[in-house]
């Protein structure tokens, strides 16, 4: 009895403490907001935030993009449920940044201007290219979107800690998730059409920092718990998950091996298939390519994915220490009672580490508050740079290039911007609403998936093979588009399981969760064949991109 | 400055920048397809080689473990070397093609022998 009065006295302290800090970032994202909106006059203020960020300051905002709730909470919630597998993910993750850094950061800067389509399109006729970059753009932020603001919602009563029968302010749980995804929604639509890409970015640094800082001093409670010893930290792991060694193998999540044979084939095919969309997605996220343009040069956008790489990096040997250190101090059967996806991983875990070390039960809702604090930063900051990243799109490419056809001013054209962000928002947040019961992982899964069958295909052929042309492109962009999401949508994760988007109907025929295996080869073959059957190609134009993109020579 | 399209053909067919596309794609086509060879043998073992995975090596820490922290090792050193390789081979190679787009226009047939001249 006791400890239940203290424990609901310590929801409401932690609660009351989530919240004023949420509210001081908010406060405080808000104020930068307002003072970028001041130096954004030209569109290319707004849309690549002036191209005066320093290598450093781009690297923390890519960051900031990237390091999104599902590889926070998700992947510290894997790796404290699963085990080993939860690493897959983050290893996928990491690695994928070599394709951008080798392949594609400097040579898009060179080149491109605001979007991704101003490459793809650079030596094709606009206006069919530009509609076909915009609409795989705009089909992979929002999948992306949805994933992290259903996620937003999805957290909030477990972070602020409202239980079923219970209401915070006169809401139950229920209204509480719409209300934070409406929140959600219009704080990135004000950072978006106020602060534009100067005002986003500085977002993203500031999430950044918070995030590295709350892991990082989580991470040194947990290896200071052990004495810094890892091995008893994994062997402890293992033993309160109740899986014992196999907790620290693959297996557990992903390639499941059963007594059926065709099952265990195509559960190891699905890890390779996820492997594949998280290695190659990465370099096809629109509102990843687009910060490439925040810099001067093609050598600091070199610089920016080089400090990417070392945070982003850290951030997943921190959260390999965070999954295990919450299998060994909260335990599995603690994480699923609060979550069964095990998303409270990391807060549970922070709250652990308070009370042992900063003081008993307010000590555990200060940590809680914190990281939950953090993680609604990182949140928030990562939908901002998608919403951006699409409204880029729709006003440079599908207003100015295609409806207007390249003769719309450059008042109009963020004018447009600002309100396709708005629209952008809105049908976000609808979206979301409706699409609260989806899982959060596959929603991102086949945003990657899109973006390495759709985008990735053709940014490559359009830098590197000079055969290239209007029709592969449009065959790459709608074949990988269509491919990826037929291929989902005939898959057990929409219908024929009882996990299914809709478990009680049947018309799944393609036996894999992630389609990249199959979709990826496809985009890059629609690619070829489209190129092939046409006879267009332009020579000069192909001179221009190559000698450009290599040189930085008449870069925006 | 857009130079002419003539231009950028001329400077495509130099020899200056088929060295500089050349050491490009020397270093990245190669390593692309190293570290996606050596992240798919690792996606390889952990979905076929589970026992090999399993072996303990020091402690509670086994090869699953190690080769997933080499994937980061690897992945920062390939990082690493391209930064070094960047600075040193393909940076000043692009700025001299740079340089010839920007002033030799008069002498463009002699272009890369007269910017040779002046390294």
């Amino acid at each position: 009895m006791e400890s239940l009065l203290a424990a609901e006295a310590s929801t409401s302290t932690s609660r009351t403490l989530t919240i004023t800090l949420f509210l001081v970032f908010v406060a405080i994202t808000l104020g930068i907001t307002v003072w970028a909106s001041r130096q954004t006059k030209t569109a290319t203020d707004f849309y690549a935030g002036g191209r005066q960020f320093s290598g450093f300051q781009n690297g923390m905002a890519i960051g900031g993009d990237y390091m999104s709730a599902a590889s926070f909470l998700g992947i510290a919630g894997l790796i404290a449920l699963y085990g080993y597998d939860g690493f897959l993910y983050s290893i996928g993750f990491l690695v994928a940044w070599l394709i951008a850094l080798l392949l594609v950061a400097e040579l898009l800067r060179n080149s491109g201007r605001y979007t991704m389509a101003d490459v793809l399109a650079f030596r094709m006729r606009q206006r069919p290219v530009r509609t076909a970059a915009s609409v795989s753009t705009i089909v992979v932020s929002i999948f992306y979107l949805i994933a992290q603001m259903v996620g937003a919602g999805a957290l909030v009563s477990l972070l602020l800690g409202i239980k079923p029968d219970t209401t915070f302010l006169g809401m139950d749980a229920d209204t509480a998730k719409v209300a934070t995804i409406i929140l959600v929604g219009a704080l990135m639509i004000i950072y978006v059409t106020v602060g534009g890409m100067k005002g986003t970015t500085y977002v993203q640094i500031v999430k950044a920092f918070m995030l590295m800082g709350g892991a990082l001093i989580m991470v040194i409670m947990v290896l200071a718990h052990y004495k810094f010893n890892l091995s008893s930290l994994l062997g402890d792991a293992a033993a309160r998950s109740g899986k014992g060694d196999a907790f620290l193998e693959p297996g557990l999540r992903y390639g499941i091996e059963s007594d059926s044979a065709s099952a265990t084939f195509y559960s190891k095919m699905d890890l390779l298939s996820l492997g594949l969309a998280l290695v190659l997605g990465t370099a096809g996220l629109p509102h990843i390519l687009t910060r490439f343009y925040t810099v001067p040069t093609s050598r600091i956008a070199r610089k920016s994915v080089l400090w990417a790489i070392g945070i982003i990096g850290t951030f997943y040997l921190f959260t390999l220490a965070l999954g295990f250190g919450a299998a060994a101090l909260v335990g599995g059967a603690n994480i699923t009672a609060q979550d069964k996806a095990g998303n409270t991983a990391a807060p549970q875990l922070a709250q652990a580490l308070g009370i042992d070390y900063l003081g008993g039960e307010t000590g555990g809702a200060i940590m809680l508050a914190v990281i939950a604090a953090v993680a609604f930063a990182t949140i928030l900051a990562v939908v901002a740079g998608l919403t951006l990243a699409s409204s880029s799109s729709l006003a440079h490419d599908f207003y100015a290039n295609v409806i207007k056809r390249g003769n719309a001013s450059e008042r109009d054209e963020v004018r447009v911007a600002r309100f396709s962000a708005l629209i952008i928002g809105a049908v976000a947040i609808a979206l979301s609403i409706f699409a609260q019961s989806l899982n959060v992982a596959f929603l991102v899964a086949l945003a990657f998936a899109v973006a390495a069958s759709a985008n990735l295909p053709a940014i490559l052929y359009s830098l590197f093979w000079r055969r290239f042309n209007t029709s592969g492109a449009l065959w790459s962009i709608y074949g990988g588009l269509g491919s990826a999401v037929l291929l989902v949508f005939f898959s057990p994760v929409v219908s024929g399981s009882a996990t299914a988007m809709f478990p009680d109907s049947d018309w799944q025929w393609f036996p894999l969760s992630n389609p990249g295996i199959i979709s990826i080869p496809l985009g890059f073959l629609f690619g070829w064949i489209g190129t092939i059957i046409s006879k267009e190609t332009d020579v000069e134009k192909y001179a221009e991109l190559e000698v450009r993109s290599l040189t930085g020579h008449g870069a925006h | 400055m857009p130079a002419p399209a003539e231009r950028y053909l001329e400077v495509q067919n130099s020899e200056e920048f088929a060295e500089l596309r050349h050491k490009l794609r020397r270093f990245i086509f190669p390593t692309t397809i190293a570290f996606i060879v050596w992240y798919a043998l690792y996606v390889l073992l952990s979905a076929y080689a589970r026992d090999f995975m399993s072996i303990k090596l020091i402690g509670n820490i086994n090869v699953a473990l190690v080769f997933g922290v080499l994937q980061f090792v690897s992945t920062f050193a390939i990082a690493w070397v391209y930064s070094r390789y960047a600075a040193k081979e393909l940076d000043p190679r692009a700025d001299r093609v740079y340089d010839e787009l920007e002033n030799g226009s008069a002498a463009a047939g002699s272009a890369p022998a007269a910017d040779g001249g002046a390294r």
